[in-house]
């Protein structure tokens, strides 16, 4: 669901195609019939922006039918802790949990708390980011637990009552599913449950771009651990991200919320003004996270150097605070309004790339300065003179610099592939001409800025005077012909850690320590470079298991499956012989398996949990999460959340119909941008009656600037087109090939009509619900060019994670051409 | 089953790869699959690019985009010198990357020193800037992003530091 992998994720589709050839049954849910479906065993078609309606759809099956795996649900997840009672469900609150306030459009989540003892750490949700919201939730580590399931707010109950309306009959309303489709797929997945069998759900943007995307993902999660999938081989929720090392972007984050290991950024509105403030608001007692100050002193560490001493806590005042959201969308918000006067772009292109495309080249006029850095001149460099809305050179201020940088092949260096997989890629040829590397480029803008600063006094330049800065090799090597290139195996050292004292690279994380005797860039990578010529993330050893652990190195500590302790029961053993992963060995008292065991090695299945201890001692030798608070799987998430304890169906902000479910229509959460030049069209807009989804093709990539810059790839995907089907066709007079005008409350786009029945219209009460279908590779710049998808999308932001809505809005169609 | 009849030059068809000197492991720079590729190289020019046949992940394999690798890194269409638009200009210009580099620090710098914010209104300690931001890269390695986040935060104090993570 939410994800078109055989188009867009083309060579990891092999591998469900292999499982096919075994017998597998692959069931693809998707608004198109696409290249996926096709490969599928099962097409069911779902109305964009319907998702959680139909995920929810699956919980009340298993739940109604008693199809839960039940020893993997009393033991592994949270279904048994109790909730206080002061909760009140979204069910009997018009679609709106407790402590939501309307003024300020948040909730404040002290109402989903476990009952119990008064809570040891504030519970915020606002205080907590959607990335980090795993470790950093303060949520108890001990919760009153009622393993009957019989105590009416234990969270067993208040799941199943929360989803007892979304019935195979309300899925066929919401999702436009026909019923026996929809229960087609619910048996199959209940039927592959169990000791001996998984199922494992993948996703990609097709989520994650909607307005409750994170809310989508945890529908899923609650759907896997209640027929015992996650932590077992064949199971889990696979994210099919789609760049090279989009993880690596967001491991080591380029995120404005995190710092490196996804520790939650310092910022104002948390208090976080001192190190001792921010350890007390972001540490917890239970689970793996309490080590967070360690994690947090070794990087003020890395970056600080001598300069990082206990008595200025580790240089921690010169971290910028966060004072409020300084995300991509609202900065390019800012930026329209000309509050933001320098733009640093590597290899990105929001002038057609980002939503509401129009708004983000209008943003870049505001700038004084730009700088690109790309391998070709992209759209966002070329705004000045050749965007389509056609502005005079002269009346533009902003002075624009494009840098040449260098491909893969022309630098060393690490990706982050989609399964937290660290690869190393290897220099092979110079880049061309005055091409570098990013890393060429940022670190010697690094030298030149520290030489500026150098005889600075004042305290907001101390940080920059102080930054280690030192990746220079020992020798230049003379196979190239740029001598001063920064070497990317230096900074993996520092990523990896090492102790300050020697110098030493340190073994993995559980060597940081939180006195400042160890520096470490990014914790959840310790491991990757353990010892002096042992880079792990270049190891190529395929091995003829089917593991392959000895290929790369994958976070953390080479663990290629999470929570695989689930992969056992709750004594230890494999839930069965074909579905055998990491076990306890008895006779040596040691976890082992064909993966490096996500548990403490030598802590037995029967071991009581040490309630006086911190950590993970807190847990039982059968709590296999150890990044919660208490060791479980969350069916229900009692922190961490901003928009709801509990996966509920809204509309999208753009819809062309009412919540059937719940009185309120949209996420009560989510952020629009009320501005002129970004309005959203209410729910059943007359004007805008059809949905609109955005997607990508094989041949193409994103923006298009490493594609439709390449002959072979421009020949064969060359045009923009939108996918529409033969009935709307048929209502509207237009054939395929036909000039289309396609036009949202934002912008009008022009392009050629696809007709095909890819395209299906959804009944709905007796009418029909119409969707079309949008690639967004074309832009102004390359062999190839045309009209831009993202010229049609609005800006708005999903509460946890920041991400714009573009997989579900509205839009009108026309015949013929925009002038 | 005999011989079938070849023309010479079917005989002395070879892969272009043959003529390497190099070949060196690389990393597919699409999607984050991660193809493993191998990269030929003939005198210190890439000549072509392929699946990694040892790949636990690929096996050799690579679809349309991946198997473009090659005209992607080697194509006329590349920049390869900085280019330089002045205010209200209506042309590019070429630069040397020295002169740029210099440039664009100054002009961090004054954009810096001009926004650069201590405290809040309220007076609590903020130490950033929002008058900078920075997007990029979810196609660049995990070094790269490494250092932009330590320069721009940990160095500058800039807040909005983004990626295509977050779009």
């Amino acid at each position: 669901m939410g994800s078109n992998m055989a188009e867009n994720h083309p060579v990891g589709f092999r591998w469900p195609m292999k499982a096919r050839e075994r017998g597998a049954t692959i069931i693809h849910v998707d608004p198109r019939f696409s290249r996926t479906s096709a490969a599928a065993n099962l097409y069911v078609p779902i109305r964009s922006g319907s998702d959680i309606a139909f995920l929810g759809g699956l919980i009340n099956y298993v739940l109604s039918r008693d199809l839960w795996f039940h020893e993997y649900v009393l033991a592994y997840t949270n279904a048994s802790s109790i909730i206080n009672d002061r909760y009140i469900d979204a069910e009997d609150n018009g679609g709106v949990f407790s402590g939501y306030d309307p003024r300020s459009g948040t909730y404040d989540n002290a109402s989903w708390a476990y009952a119990g003892p008064p809570q040891e750490a504030k519970e915020d949700a606002s205080a907590h980011s959607g990335h980090a919201m795993e470790g950093t939730s303060p949520a108890k580590h001990r919760p009153t637990r009622d393993e009957t399931l019989q105590h009416p707010r234990c969270v067993f109950q208040i799941v199943k009552r929360h989803y007892a309306r979304y019935t195979p009959e309300m899925v066929e309303e919401v999702c436009g599913t026909p019923k026996e489709l929809f229960l087609q797929v619910a048996d199959v997945l209940a039927k592959n449950s169990g000791r001996e069998r998984t199922s494992a759900i993948c996703y990609a943007v097709g989520w994650t771009q909607q307005s409750y995307g994170a809310q989508i993902i945890r529908a899923a999660g609650i759907l896997q651990l209640l027929l015992g999938n996650m932590g077992r081989p064949g199971g889990g929720i696979m994210a099919l991200r789609g760049h090279a090392s989009i993880q690596g972007s967001t491991d080591v984050p380029t995120l404005f919320d995190l710092l490196p290991g996804y520790l939650p950024h310092p910022s104002v509105i948390k208090g976080d003004d001192t190190l001792e403030k921010y350890m007390r608001e972001s540490a917890v007692r239970g689970g793996y996270w309490s080590n967070l100050p360690k994690f947090m002193v070794s990087l003020l560490k890395a970056w600080y150097g001598d300069a990082a001493t206990k008595d200025n806590e580790y240089g921690y005042e010169w971290i910028p605070k966060l004072t409020g959201d300084h995300s991509h969308v609202t900065t390019s918000a800012a930026m329209a309004d000309g509050n933001v006067k320098g733009f640093i772009v590597f290899g990105q292109n929001p002038a057609n790339g980002s939503p509401n495309a129009g708004l983000q080249r209008r943003a870049l006029t505001q700038l004084d300065w730009l700088v690109a850095v790309d391998l070709y001149e992209t759209e966002t460099a070329a705004f000045w003179y050749a965007a389509p809305e056609g502005w005079k050179p002269a009346d533009i201020k902003t002075e624009v610099f494009l840098l040449p940088t260098a491909g893969p092949a022309e630098k060393d260096g690490t990706f982050t592939n989609t399964q937290r997989l660290l690869q190393f890629h290897d220099k092979a040829v110079d880049p061309p001409g005055d091409a570098r590397s990013d890393l060429w480029l940022v670190y010697h803008l690094g030298l030149r800025l520290k030489a500026l600063y150098r005889d600075s006094t004042r305290p907001q330049d101390q940080g920059l005077r102080h930054l280690t800065w030192d990746y220079l090799p020992e020798r230049t090597d003379p196979r190239w012909r740029i001598e001063d290139e920064p070497s990317a195996e230096a900074v993996l050292k520092e990523i990896n850690g090492y102790t300050v004292a020697d110098r030493k690279l340190v073994a993995d994380f559980a060597a940081l320590k939180d006195d400042g005797s160890t520096a470490c860039g990014v914790w959840i990578y310790s491991g990757v470079y353990p010892e002096e010529d042992k880079n792990m993330a270049r190891r190529r050893v395929k091995g003829d298991g089917w593991v392959s652990p000895e290929w790369g190195f994958s976070w953390p500590g080479n663990r290629r499956m999470l929570y695989n302790r689930a992969s056992a029961d709750p004594q230890g053993n494999p839930w069965s012989e074909r579905k055998k992963y990491v076990w306890w060995d008895a006779a040596q008292r040691k976890w082992t398996g064909f993966d490096r065991p996500d548990f403490p090695e030598t802590k037995a299945p029967d071991t009581a949990p040490n309630s006086d201890g911190a950590g993970v001692d807190l847990h039982s030798g059968s709590d296999p999460f150890t990044l919660k608070a208490d060791g479980r799987g969350w069916l229900f998430a009692p922190s961490g959340l901003k928009d709801g304890p509990l996966p509920t169906h809204y509309e999208p902000l753009e819809s062309p119909l009412r919540n059937a479910l719940y009185p309120r229509q949209d996420s009560p959460v989510a952020k629009r941008f009320p501005r002129n030049d970004n309005p959203i069209s209410p729910p059943g807009d007359p004007q805008y009656p059809y949905i609109v989804t955005t997607y990508r093709v094989t041949e193409q990539y994103t923006s298009g600037v490493m594609s439709r810059w390449v002959g072979w790839l421009s020949e064969l995907m060359p045009e923009m087109f939108a996918e529409i089907s033969p009935e709307l066709a048929a209502e509207k007079g237009i054939a395929n090939m036909d000039w289309i005008v396609v036009a949202t409350a934002r912008s009008q786009i022009e392009c050629r009509a696809l007709v095909t029945g890819r395209m299906r219209p959804f009944r709905h009460n007796g009418g029909m619900i119409h969707e079309i279908g949008l690639p967004y590779h074309w832009g102004y710049k390359g062999l190839v060019t045309g009209a831009m998808a993202n010229d049609l999308v609005p800006l708005s932001e999903e509460p946890n994670v920041y991400i714009q809505e573009d997989k579900a809005f509205t839009c009108n169609i026309r015949k013929g051409r925009l002038r | 089953m005999s011989q079938q009849p070849m023309s010479r030059e079917s005989i002395e068809k070879k892969p272009r790869t043959r003529d390497a000197d190099t070949v060196v492991a690389s990393v597919c720079p699409y999607c984050a699959v991660g193809c493993s590729q191998l990269v030929y190289v003939k005198d210190r020019r890439i000549i072509d690019v392929e699946g990694n046949p040892e790949s636990p992940i690929n096996e050799g394999t690579l679809c349309p985009k991946g198997a473009a690798t090659y005209r992607y890194l080697v194509n006329p269409n590349r920049v390869t010198s900085v280019r330089y638009r002045a205010p209200y200009s209506d042309h590019w210009e070429e630069r040397p990357l020295d002169w740029a580099m210099d440039r664009i620090a100054q002009r961090i710098k004054e954009t810096r020193d001009a926004s650069f914010v201590e405290r809040t209104p309220d007076g609590k300690l903020a130490n950033q800037t929002t008058a900078i931001a920075t997007l990029g890269g979810a196609t660049m390695d995990i070094e790269e992003n490494y250092l932009i986040k330590k320069l721009f935060s940990g160095g500058l104090g800039v807040v909005s530091i983004e990626n295509q993570a977050r779009i």
